[in-house]
C-alpha cells in the first residue's frame, strides 16, 4: 500500500513555516530567560551557602574513607568478617529501636485522634461555621510548619529529656499533617448520604457518624499508616535533640567517631524503615486493596 | 399517611445470610484489632514515662514559655537572622538542584521501559531505597564530618537524601509515559538516545519540573531543621536560642520560618501552575 503525501503549494508553505519558526523562537525565548533567572538564583545560592568546590574536592576522599572507615572494625578487618564484634550493641539497639517505633506508633496515635477531632471542622463541605473552619485550618497549618524537631527542642525543656518530648513532638506534627489529608478526603465524598441523613433530622454530629465517616473511615486509616511509617524515620533522629530513640546512640556514636557502630546502627534503622515499609504497604493492600497503595 | 409495610425480618434473614450470620472470627476481626492497637498504646504511655503529674508540670511550663515568647523580638541580631534565612533558602535550592541533576541519568536506570532487565533494575532500585532510608539529618552527620560545619554540609545533605527521593519519583513518571511516542522516534529511524531525547523528556520534563518545585519548598522545611546539628541556616540560631531560653528570639525565628516557607509555597504552586497547567497539580 502506498501513500501519497501532498505537499502543499510553495506559498502556503511559507507562511506555514513562518509561523511555526515564531511559536519556536518564542518558547526557545522563554525556556532560555527561565533559565537564566534559574542560573542567577543558584549562583545567588552558591554563594550564600558558601559552596567551596575546592573544599569540595580536597575532601571529597574523606566522605569516601568515611565510608570506609564505618565497614572497618578497631582491629582493621573488615566489619563482615567478625558479625559478632559489629553488632556487639544488637541487644541494646534493638531496644533503643523499639523505642523509636513505640514513639512513632504513639505519636501518630495521638496525632491521628487528635487530627480526626479536628478534620470535620475544615473540611469545607461539614464545618458548620467558616470562622471555626479558618481558625482550625490555620492551627493545623502551624503545626505542620513548625518542624516536628524544633517542637522536640522546646518540649524537652518543657517536659524533661526523655521520650516523652518525642512522642509529643510527632503528635503535633501528625495533628497538622493528618488533618489536612483527612479533611481533604472528607472534602471528596458524595454528599448525598448526609442530605438523607439530615433529612431524618438528625443533629450535627449524627450525620457525621452515620453519613460521612463509613465513608472516609479506610481513606483515614490508609493515610495513618503512610504517617507511622514516615514517623518511624522522625523518631530515629528524635534523639538527636534528647528526645528518646535510637538517635541518642547514633549521635554518641558520630560524635565519638566510634565508626563500626555507626555503620551498624545505620544498618539497623535502614532495616527497621524497609521493614516498615513493606509491612505497612502489605496491611494497607489487605484492608483496602491494591489501589490505595499509591 | 402511608403506612409501611412491617419489614420481613426473617425472609430477609434467610435471604442475606452473608450480612445476618458473619462468621466469629469476621465479627471479632475489628475488636480484636482495636483492642490490639489501644494495647499497644497503653503499653506505649507506660514505657514511655508517660504520667499525669509530668503532663501537668510540663503543661504548666510550656504555658509559661509560651507566655515569655510574647512578643517576638529579635533583639539586635535581626541582620544576623536574615543572613541565617538566606542560608536557609540558599541550602533549600542548591541541595534540590543538585539532586536534581544527579537523579535523572540514575531515574532513568531504574525505569522499566528503559532498562527492561531485573538484574540491573533490582541493585539501583535497592540503592535508591537506602538512601531515603536514611533522615537528612543524618546525612548532614555524615557531611560535618567530610566538609566541616557550615551550610555547605546541608547542601550536601540535602542533596544525598534528595536524590534517593527524586530517583524513585522520576522512573516512576519515566515508567508512566506513553510508549507511542518513542515507537515513532524508533520508526522514523532514531537511536535508543533520541528515542529518549525526543520521545520520553518532552513527556516527562514538565512533570519532573514540577515535583522539583515540590521539592523545593518542602525543603525549605528541612534545611531549616539540618542547623540544629551545625550544618548551617536559621535551623543553628533557633537550637541555640532554645537552648539559652531566649524565648521572644525563638518566637521571632520560628515566625520568620512560617513567613519564609509561605512565601516560597505560593511563589512555587504559581510556578508549578505556569508549567505543568492547572490541572495536574491537584
Amino acid at each position: 500500500m502506498t501513500v501519497a503525501v501532498t505537499i502543499l503549494p510553495s506559498q502556503q508553505l511559507a507562511a506555514l513555516n513562518e509561523a511555526y519558526r515564531k511559536a519556536v523562537a518564542r518558547k526557545r525565548l522563554r525556556i532560555t530567560l527561565g533559565a537564566a533567572v534559574f542560573s542567577a538564583a543558584v549562583i545567588v545560592a552558591s554563594v550564600g551557602a558558601e559552596v567551596n568546590l575546592r573544599t569540595f574536592f580536597t575532601y571529597f576522599g574523606n566522605f569516601v574513607s568515611y565510608f570506609d572507615r564505618i565497614f572497618t572494625l578497631e582491629n582493621g578487618s573488615r566489619v563482615w568478617t567478625d558479625i559478632g564484634e559489629w553488632f556487639w550493641g544488637w541487644r541494646k539497639w534493638s531496644l533503643y529501636l523499639g523505642e523509636t517505633m513505640l514513639i512513632s506508633y504513639v505519636g501518630t496515635l495521638f496525632g491521628a485522634i487528635l487530627a480526626f477531632a479536628l478534620n470535620f471542622f475544615a473540611a469545607e463541605n461539614t464545618s458548620p461555621k467558616p470562622w471555626l473552619r479558618f481558625v482550625v485550618k490555620r492551627f493545623m497549618e502551624f503545626c505542620r510548619t513548625v518542624p516536628g524537631i524544633v517542637f522536640a527542642l522546646i518540649f524537652v525543656i518543657a517536659f524533661g529529656l526523655g521520650p516523652m518530648a518525642g512522642v509529643l513532638a510527632i503528635a503535633i506534627h501528625s495533628t497538622g499533617a493528618l488533618g489536612k489529608q483527612y479533611s481533604e478526603i472528607v472534602e471528596n465524598i458524595d454528599m448525598k448520604t448526609v442530605e438523607g441523613v439530615r433529612s431524618t433530622g438528625a443533629s450535627w454530629l449524627a450525620c457525621m457518624r452515620f453519613a460521612v465517616l463509613p465513608q472516609v473511615a479506610a481513606g483515614f486509616a490508609s493515610y495513618s499508616l503512610l504517617r507511622f511509617e514516615i514517623n518511624v524515620r522522625e523518631a530515629s533522629v528524635m534523639g538527636f535533640v534528647g528526645a528518646g530513640g535510637i538517635g541518642q546512640e547514633l549521635i554518641v556514636a558520630v560524635r565519638k567517631f566510634y565508626y563500626s557502630d555507626v555503620s551498624a546502627i545505620l544498618l539497623m534503622i535502614v532495616v527497621t524503615v524497609f521493614a516498615i515499609d513493606i509491612g505497612t504497604g502489605w496491611v494497607r493492600g489487605r484492608l483496602f486493596g491494591r489501589d490505595r497503595r499509591a | 399517611m402511608i403506612k409501611l409495610p412491617a419489614p420481613d425480618s426473617e425472609g430477609l434473614q434467610a435471604r442475606y445470610p452473608a450480612v445476618f450470620d458473619r462468621p466469629v472470627s469476621a465479627r471479632l476481626a475489628m475488636p480484636a484489632m482495636l483492642l490490639g492497637a489501644f494495647g499497644i498504646f497503653a503499653f506505649g504511655l507506660v514505657h514511655l514515662g508517660f504520667s499525669p503529674a509530668r503532663m501537668l508540670s510540663g503543661l504548666h511550663q510550656l504555658g509559661w514559655i509560651t507566655l515569655m515568647m510574647i512578643p517576638p523580638d529579635p533583639g539586635s541580631s535581626l541582620p544576623l537572622y536574615l543572613k541565617a534565612l538566606g542560608e536557609t533558602l540558599s541550602i533549600a535550592l542548591l541541595g534540590t538542584t543538585i539532586a536534581a541533576v544527579f537523579a535523572l541519568p540514575v531515574s532513568l536506570l531504574a525505569a522499566r521501559n528503559i532498562v527492561p532487565s531485573n538484574i540491573f533494575r533490582f541493585p539501583v532500585r535497592r540503592f535508591l531505597d537506602s538512601i531515603r532510608g536514611v533522615d537528612t539529618l543524618i546525612w548532614a552527620l555524615v557531611w560535618i564530618n567530610v566538609v566541616g560545619l557550615g551550610p555547605f554540609a546541608g547542601v550536601l545533605a540535602i542533596a544525598v537524601s534528595d536524590f534517593g527521593a527524586f530517583g524513585k519519583l522520576f522512573s516512576e513518571a519515566i515508567e508512566a509515559a506513553d510508549r507511542k511516542q518513542v515507537e515513532g522516534i524508533r520508526a522514523s529511524g532514531g537511536n535508543a538516545l533520541h528515542e529518549i531525547r525526543f520521545g520520553l523528556m518532552p513527556q516527562v520534563l514538565p512533570v519532573i519540573a514540577g515535583q522539583v518545585l515540590y521539592f523545593i519548598e518542602s525543603n525549605t522545611r528541612s534545611a531549616t531543621i539540618i542547623g540544629i546539628v551545625g550544618a548551617g541556616g536559621i535551623g543553628l540560631q533557633l537550637a541555640e536560642q532554645i537552648r539559652v531560653l531566649e524565648w521572644q528570639k525563638v518566637s521571632f525565628l520560628i515566625l520568620m520560618i512560617l513567613v519564609a516557607v509561605a512565601v516560597i509555597d505560593w511563589i512555587s504552586s504559581k510556578l508549578r501552575f505556569a508549567i505543568i497547567g492547572r490541572r495536574a497539580v491537584a
